[in-house]
C-alpha cells in the first residue's frame, strides 16, 4: 500500500502538467454539475416554499359553538396528513385580514368574516388528490359552511414540482454522465502516458490489482482536488449571482462534502475503468 | 526425446496460435526445453519467434494445443497464476524497456518492489544483480546516460534480480553493435552457466553458428528445425 501511494504521488511529480490538466478538467466538469445542482436546489427550495403555503380553510357557519370547533380541531389534528390544524375565530380572522390586506383595512368588519379551521398538511401530502380528500373530510362536519384550498393553484404547484423533479433528474444524470466521460478520458491520458510502467509491472509479475492501486489512489486524489476546485468555483458563482442578480441558497456543508466525495468517487471509478480497459487491451 | 537429460521446464504440445486478422502465427509446434538449457530461436521476421516467447510468459495463449511452463498450464492459468509464474521468469526485449526517469538501480529495484519484496531484501539483491552484469559503478545513472549495451545490461539485471529459472530474451542484441552484441551474449552465457535456462530469439546466424548451442528455427509459424532432434524434418529446405 505504501508503494502504491508513493507511485501515485510520483505520478503527480513526474507529469505535473498532465496532473494539473486532469484536476482542472475534473474541476470544471464538476463545476458544470455543481452549477446545475445550485439551480436545481434553488428551484426545489422555491417550489417547496410555495408548497408550504398550501392551506385548507374550512369556514364555519355562524353560531358554531367554540367547543364543537375545538373538538373538530383536535379531531382534524389527528389526521395522518395534517401537520397543523387551528381554530381561527371571527376576531382573529379580522386581525389577519387587516394585516394581509392593508389597503382594505377600513372596509373589514368582524361580522363579515366567518370563523374557520385552518389546516396545513405535512410534506409529501400536498398533492392535489390528498388536499381534495382532506377538504372532503372537513366538509363532512355539519357546521362547516365552505372549504377553500385553491384547487387550481395546488394543481399548478404540484405540476411544476413534478416537472422540476423529472427535469432535474434527467439533466443531473446527463451532466453526471458527461462528467464521468470527460474525467475518464483525462485519466485514460494518464494511463497511456504510463503504459510502459504498467507493461513492466506486469512483465515482472505484479498482479493486476497491484497495477491498478496507484492509479486508483491518483484518480481518487485528483477527484478530491477537482471536487474542491469545483466547490470553490460554484461558491464564487453563487456569491456573484446572489450579489448581482437574485438571492440564492448555497449547498449546506453536508451536501458540499457529498459533492467532493462524488468527485473522489468519479476520479477513482474513472481510473478503475481506464486502467481495467488498458489491462484488457494490452 | 530419448536422451536422458534434465526434465523439461517448458513444454509445447501441438501449439497453434491464430489471430483473427493476421492469420496463423504458430502451427502445431511441439518442443521441450530443459532446466539450465540455452536455446536459440531463429527464423525470418514474422516467423513466430516472438509469439512463441510470449507463450512462455503467458502473454499469449494457444488457440489449439497447450503450453506448460514450470508446472503451469496455459489453458487453465488464471491471472494470479500468470503473475506468480512471471516472478520466476526473466524477460528481456530488444528495446530494453527501461523507465527513463529512474536510475539503473531504481529500474532494477522496481521489479522487486512491485511484487512486494521486503525493503530490507531489495538493496542487496539489486546490488548483486548490477554487479553480475558489470554495472555496479553505474547504479546511479539514468538510462539516457548509458550506452545501448549498458541499457540492455540494466534490463538483464532487472530480469535476473528475482533469480529466475529461465531468461527469455527477445532479440536482445537487435539494437546493438557488434562489440556490444558479443558482450551481451557473453553475459547470457555466464548467466546460463550459473544454472538459468536461456531462450534467446535472434537473427544473428553468425552468433548461432559460432556458439554450437541448441537452435530451433521457425518459418511461417512452423518449427522447421531443431538441432536437438535427431533429424531435420523433410520439408525443411532452408
Amino acid at each position: 500500500m505504501r508503494l502504491a501511494f508513493r507511485e501515485a504521488m510520483m505520478g503527480f511529480q513526474r507529469a505535473p502538467l498532465l496532473s494539473a490538466l486532469s484536476i482542472i478538467t475534473i474541476g470544471f466538469s464538476l463545476f458544470a454539475f455543481g452549477l446545475f445542482g445550485l439551480v436545481a436546489l434553488n428551484i426545489r427550495n422555491a417550489v417547496q416554499q410555495v408548497e408550504e403555503r398550501v392551506e385548507i380553510r374550512a369556514f364555519l357557519t355562524d353560531g358554531t359553538p367554540v367547543e364543537a370547533a375545538a373538538a373538530a380541531v383536535g379531531d382534524v389534528s389527528g389526521f395522518p396528513e395534517v401537520l397543523k390544524a387551528e381554530f381561527v375565530s371571527k376576531e382573529q380572522a379580522l386581525v389577519l385580514a387587516k394585516r394581509e390586506l392593508k389597503e382594505f383595512r377600513e372596509e373589514f368588519d368582524a361580522s363579515v368574516l366567518p370563523a374557520s379551521i385552518d389546516v396545513r398538511l405535512k410534506d409529501g401530502y400536498r398533492d392535489p388528490r390528498t388536499v381534495a380528500a382532506v377538504a372532503a373530510r372537513l366538509r363532512a362536519y355539519p357546521f362547516v359552511d365552505e372549504v377553500r384550498y385553491g384547487d387550481d393553484w395546488v394543481e399548478k404547484v404540484y405540476r411544476l414540482r413534478n416537472i422540476a423533479t423529472v427535469a432535474g433528474i434527467a439533466l443531473g444524470l446527463a451532466f453526471a454522465a458527461v462528467s464521468v466521460i470527460i474525467i475518464g478520458a483525462t485519466i485514460r491520458m494518464t494511463v497511456l502516458s504510463r503504459a510502459r510502467e504498467i507493461a513492466i509491472m506486469r512483465m515482472v509479475g505484479a498482479t493486476d490489482s497491484f497495477v491498478r492501486s496507484p492509479f486508483l489512489i491518483e484518480g481518487f486524489t485528483k477527484g478530491i482536488l477537482g471536487g474542491l476546485m469545483a466547490l470553490f468555483l460554484t461558491w464564487a458563482a453563487h456569491q456573484i449571482i446572489s450579489s448581482q442578480l437574485i438571492e440564492t441558497q448555497f449547498f449546506d456543508p453536508k451536501l458540499s462534502m457529498l459533492g467532493v466525495a462524488a468527485g473522489a468517487l468519479i476520479g477513482a471509478l474513472g481510473s478503475a475503468l481506464s486502467v481495467g480497459r488498458h489491462l484488457r487491451d494490452v | 526425446m530419448s536422451e536422458a537429460k534434465a526434465p523439461g521446464i517448458i513444454r509445447f504440445s501441438g501449439v497453434t496460435k491464430e489471430y483473427p486478422r493476421t492469420g496463423t502465427a504458430l502451427a502445431g509446434v511441439s518442443l521441450e526445453i530443459a532446466k539450465g538449457e540455452f536455446v536459440f530461436l531463429t527464423g525470418p521476421s514474422g516467423s513466430g519467434k516472438s509469439t512463441l516467447l510470449k507463450m512462455i510468459y503467458l502473454e499469449e495463449r494457444p488457440s489449439h494445443g497447450d503450453v506448460k511452463v514450470s508446472g503451469v498450464l496455459a489453458s487453465s492459468a488464471r491471472g494470479g497464476d500468470v503473475a506468480t509464474l512471471r516472478r520466476k521468469l526473466g524477460i528481456v526485449f530488444q528495446d530494453f524497456r527501461l523507465l527513463e526517469d529512474r536510475t539503473a538501480e531504481q529500474n532494477v529495484s522496481f521489479a522487486l518492489e512491485v511484487i512486494g519484496t521486503p525493503r530490507t531484501a531489495i538493496g542487496p539483491k539489486v546490488a548483486r544483480a548490477l554487479a553480475q552484469v558489470g554495472l555496479a559503478s553505474k547504479a546511479a545513472s539514468l538510462p539516457r546516460e548509458l550506452s545501448g549495451g549498458e541499457q540492455q545490461r540494466v534490463a538483464i539485471a532487472r530480469a535476473l534480480v528475482n533469480d529466475p529459472f529461465v531468461l527469455i530474451a527477445d532479440e536482445p542484441t537487435g539494437n546493438l553493435d557488434e562489440r556490444a552484441t558479443r558482450g551481451i551474449f557473453q553475459l547470457l552465457r555466464e548467466i546460463n552457466g550459473a544454472g538459468t535456462a536461456v531462450v534467446m530469439a535472434t537473427h544473428d546466424l553468425e552468433l548461432i553458428r559460432r556458439s554450437g548451442l541448441r537452435t530451433i528455427e521457425l518459418n511461417r509459424g512452423q518449427m522447421v528445425f531443431d538441432s536437438a532432434a535427431e533429424a531435420r524434418p523433410a520439408e525443411d529446405n532452408a
